[in-house]
């Protein structure tokens, strides 16, 4: 007997399996395409490529590093024309430091060895011909002497540390000096309010302006030392540019170095991106200050949503009646996680700057509003008001998460431990929660997730472009809950619209976007470590 | 030792070769009927379950051996839209005593589910739980109550070497005499067993056996089986329940060698449904 006609793909649906797996792989190639650009773009950055002397055909010339090159716009399609774009450095001349230049007027373009890389404090970096160093000491080195390079090396060195010093004196001693002051005359507005003596504390404040004046001169004076250091440089027009040793943060000579030096090079520039300080507003420099803001936030931010959002969903789990005011509670939990999330930047400014830290204030800092020109101390944007804000954001993540994970929890072991006379709290304690530990960490692993990337409610409750301190450091009470700090999500926005050099600061917006992404990858894969070494210890055996 | 449950005189005054001394109506069920939300699980039950004697629940299943068994702690509380009629009290005092808490209650009756259900502990904490619940921190003592409870489980010469592992990592057998020495680790009055041997070996099963002719001088023991031979070989008093009705409770021997009801001679015998 013959079977009926059978379509062959059918029984087994090869079909849809193609058909869902096109769906995967399209997911795949964007994330991965986004990642692949990033990567590219983001590291970038720090590679040193040779440096050319570009001569155009109108006799002029350029000395700068490749940035890229593009289909002009508006040039037709089938014979497409190429501009290139050259970072040229030295801002204080040209007023830019990128140019573009249309590549049919490239007429040639040379590598010749002495070409001289600078990064700077100020104004950017430079490309240029060096002639001349002038030593700390006086002695004048000619750039066409072999010990040059050495020589040059040692004064950027020296440099280094004439600005470590300053910054010891600056950050560090006037600052203390400073704070002081202020505390000062903070309880002299005090003590002349309350008409009680105020000879002692004028003493004090005398003293500490004495002592502001001669650090003061001091730093002065490390600074003078510092500049007579200079270096006599060409740029490709010919003209002249004096660049201060103190000033130069890195000197390299692009067209010398091998390969392992450029990789070394890469390195020790990614090393200063991470770990280093901001300049130029933030557009150079490193990102320390930014890294570690927001990773005290999502760390900060975890440690308050998770007690909340487990004790809550223990209590709409096991605790409160089952009924339909429940559900419209779940359901009105649910819907929070879809609320916009500058929602909860207003709310948080409202409600937790204003009227919590304004209460805080009123009750705890008085006199520190009545005697210090009503400077807030909590009554405005802080640590602890972003971390809050997005610990409310993220809160039915959790919630979602530990109700799902208790849920699950078998029956059978839960009427095992009441059987034996326990308590439902020695069994939520005891059993339940260890049990769901796993599932409760999937939902903080989410909204650390969210958190860590979120910048639009964090722009209104405490997050700068540049804070002169970090949230935690040595100084009681270590984590300083009130201060403003610098976040990577908001760095990436900052430099991408609102730097006024924005070719500039295009490499480092992607720099900073990979950074904020091995982040919170990071922060990931150390709470999914945790998560499966719980889940390894609840594996059931089998029978 | 443990002094939640104060010896009672007529457990002193115990004389061995007369185990039916004690209380005829230790556990008092009557006119007891049960819901499951619409559905009728129970209808009039009444057993009079003496102290210190096993009583054997048998019948086919869906009967509502469990139901009524797990009605003596209160566990069936945990359902929604449950409802019962009657009375049930344990030596003359009803479990639905608004004056009685639960938790005391389930102290008092223990525990062995149909299912095995281990905590995902290691084997010691699984053993002593019920003794940590009420505060037990002393080391020795409960070092002494874990391996009491394991040997008369028959489970201590398996694990001795290993009772800081997890639970979890025992067979299906193992894990069953686990739940058994956590039932008994706190010295219940009662001890209520769910087909407590469905999962073990023929050896196992006989020494589970053994402990509940040893158990028996101390504990009031209800036990679900589905075997028969089980039943006879364990119990003093065997009930025979039919679709949520008691059919037969008498003396062991009377049921399994003259029973007085038809169902109940049919389903001995093997010649039912
Ligand atoms: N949680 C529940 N909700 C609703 N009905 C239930 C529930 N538990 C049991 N029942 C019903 O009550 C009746 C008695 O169930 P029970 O578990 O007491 O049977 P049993 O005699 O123990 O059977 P078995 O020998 O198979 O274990 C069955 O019809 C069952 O479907
Ligand atoms: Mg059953």
């Amino acid at each position: 007997m013959a079977l009926p006609d059978q379509d062959s793909a059918t029984p087994r649906g090869e079909p849809w399996v193609w058909f869902s797996s096109l769906g995967l792989i399209v997911g795949l190639v964007m994330v991965l395409g986004l990642l692949g650009l990033v990567l590219m773009n983001g590291l970038s950055v720090f590679w040193a490529p040779p440096v050319p002397v570009v001569r155009l055909d109108d006799g002029t010339s350029l000395i700068g590093q490749l940035a890229q090159r593009r289909i002009r716009p508006g040039s037709p399609a089938s014979a497409p024309r190429y501009e290139r774009q050259y970072q040229v450095g030295l801002r204080e001349l040209n007023g830019h430091s990128y140019v573009w230049v249309d590549e049919s007027r490239v007429r040639a373009e040379e590598f010749p060895a002495d070409i001289l890389g600078l990064e700077r404090m100020e104004n950017g970096p430079a490309f240029v011909r060096p002639v001349r160093l002038t030593r700390a000491d006086g002695r004048v080195v000619e750039a066409a002497d072999p010990a040059f390079a050495e020589a040059l090396a040692a004064e950027v060195a020296a440099g280094a540390g004439v600005r470590e010093r300053l910054t010891e004196i600056n950050r560090g001693r006037i600052g203390e000096v400073n704070a002081a002051m202020e505390q000062t005359r903070v309880d002299l507005r005090r003590a002349e309010d309350q008409k009680t003596p105020t000879e002692a504390i004028r003493r004090a404040m005398t003293a500490l302006e004495a002592r502001y004046a001669t650090l003061g001169s001091e730093a002065n004076q490390i600074k003078a030392t510092g500049e007579t250091s200079k270096l006599l440089a060409r740029e490709a027009g010919g003209r002249e540019v004096v660049v201060p040793m103190a000033q130069v943060v890195r000197e390299w000579f692009p067209n010398r170095l091998g390969f392992a030096d450029r990789l070394g090079l890469f390195f020790r520039r990614l090393g200063e991106f991470i770990f280093g300080e901001p300049r130029e507003a933030n557009t150079e420099g490193g990102l320390m200050p930014a890294i570690f803001g927001t990773l005290v936030m999502t760390v900060f931010m975890s440690l308050l949503v998770t007690p909340f959002g487990v004790i809550a969903a223990i209590y709409l789990r096991e605790y409160a009646q089952q009924g339909s005011l429940l559900r419209i509670v779940r359901i009105s939990v649910n819907n929070l996680a879809g609320v916009p999330s500058i929602v909860f930047g207003v709310f948080g400014l409202g409600f937790f700057v204003y009227v919590l830290g304004g209460s805080i204030d009123q009750l705890f800092f008085s006199d520190q509003l009545k005697y210090n020109n009503n400077t807030p101390v909590f009554g405005t944007g802080g640590l602890l008001w972003c971390s809050l804000t997005l610990a409310l954001m993220t809160l039915p993540v959790v919630i979602v998460a530990t109700e799902e994970a208790l849920a699950a929890v078998p029956r059978g072991m839960r009427e095992a431990s009441l059987a034996t006379g326990a308590s439902k709290w020695q069994t939520i304690r005891e059993i339940l929660l260890p049990a769901s530990a796993p599932g409760i960490l999937t939902g903080v692993i989410l909204a650390m997730a969210r958190g860590a990337g979120e910048v639009a409610p964090l722009m209104l409750v405490g997050v700068v472009k540049l804070a002169p301190t970090l949230p935690l450091d040595g100084t009681a009470p270590f984590l300083h809950l009130d201060r403003k700090f610098m976040h990577l999500g908001f760095h990436v926005y900052d430099l991408g619209f609102q730097s006024p050099d924005s070719d500039a600061a295009r490499p480092m917006v992607f720099a900073t976007t990979l950074l904020l992404i091995v982040l919170v990858v990071c922060l990931n894969l150390g709470a999914i470590t945790i998560r499966n070494r719980l889940r390894a210890r609840y594996k059931t055996a089998s029978f | 030792m443990i002094t939640m449950n104060p010896p009672t005189p007529s457990r002193i005054q115990v004389r061995p070769g007369n185990p039916n001394e004690g209380r005829q109506d230790y556990i008092s069920i009557r006119d007891f009927g049960f819901w499951y939300g619409d559905k009728k699980a129970l209808d009039a039950i009444s057993v009079a379950i003496p102290e210190r004697q096993v009583v054997a629940f048998i019948g086919p299943s869906g009967c509502g051996k469990s139901t009524l068994l797990r009605n003596l702690n209160r566990m069936n509380d945990l359902i929604d839209g449950i409802r019962h009629e009657g009375e049930i009290t344990i030596n003359g005092r009803s479990i639905y005593d608004p004056g009685l808490e639960v938790i005391s209650l389930r102290r008092r009756v223990g525990m062995v589910f149909q299912k095995s259900n281990p905590f995902p502990k290691s084997i010691f904490e699984n053993v002593v739980y019920a003794l940590r619940v009420v505060g037990v921190k002393d080391r020795a003592l409960l070092e002494e109550a874990c391996e009491t409870s394991l040997r008369k489980a028959a489970l201590w010469d398996e694990v001795k070497d290993r009772l800081e592992d997890s639970a979890l990592g025992l067979s299906g057998g193992q894990m069953q005499r686990l739940c058994i020495a956590r039932a008994i680790a706190n010295r219940p009055e009662i001890l209520l067993m769910d087909e407590p041997c469905s999962a073990l070996d023929p050896i196992a099963t006989g020494k589970i056996e053994e402990l509940i002719h040893e158990l028996k001088a101390q504990f009031t023991i209800v036990i679900v089986t589905h075997s028969m031979q089980q039943a006879a070989r364990v119990s003093d008093r065997t009930a025979f329940f039919y679709l949520g009705k008691l059919i037969e409770y008498d003396k062991t021997e009377k049921v399994f060698m003259n029973p007085s009801q038809a169902q109940t001679e049919a389903y001995i015998s093997g010649r039912f449904g």
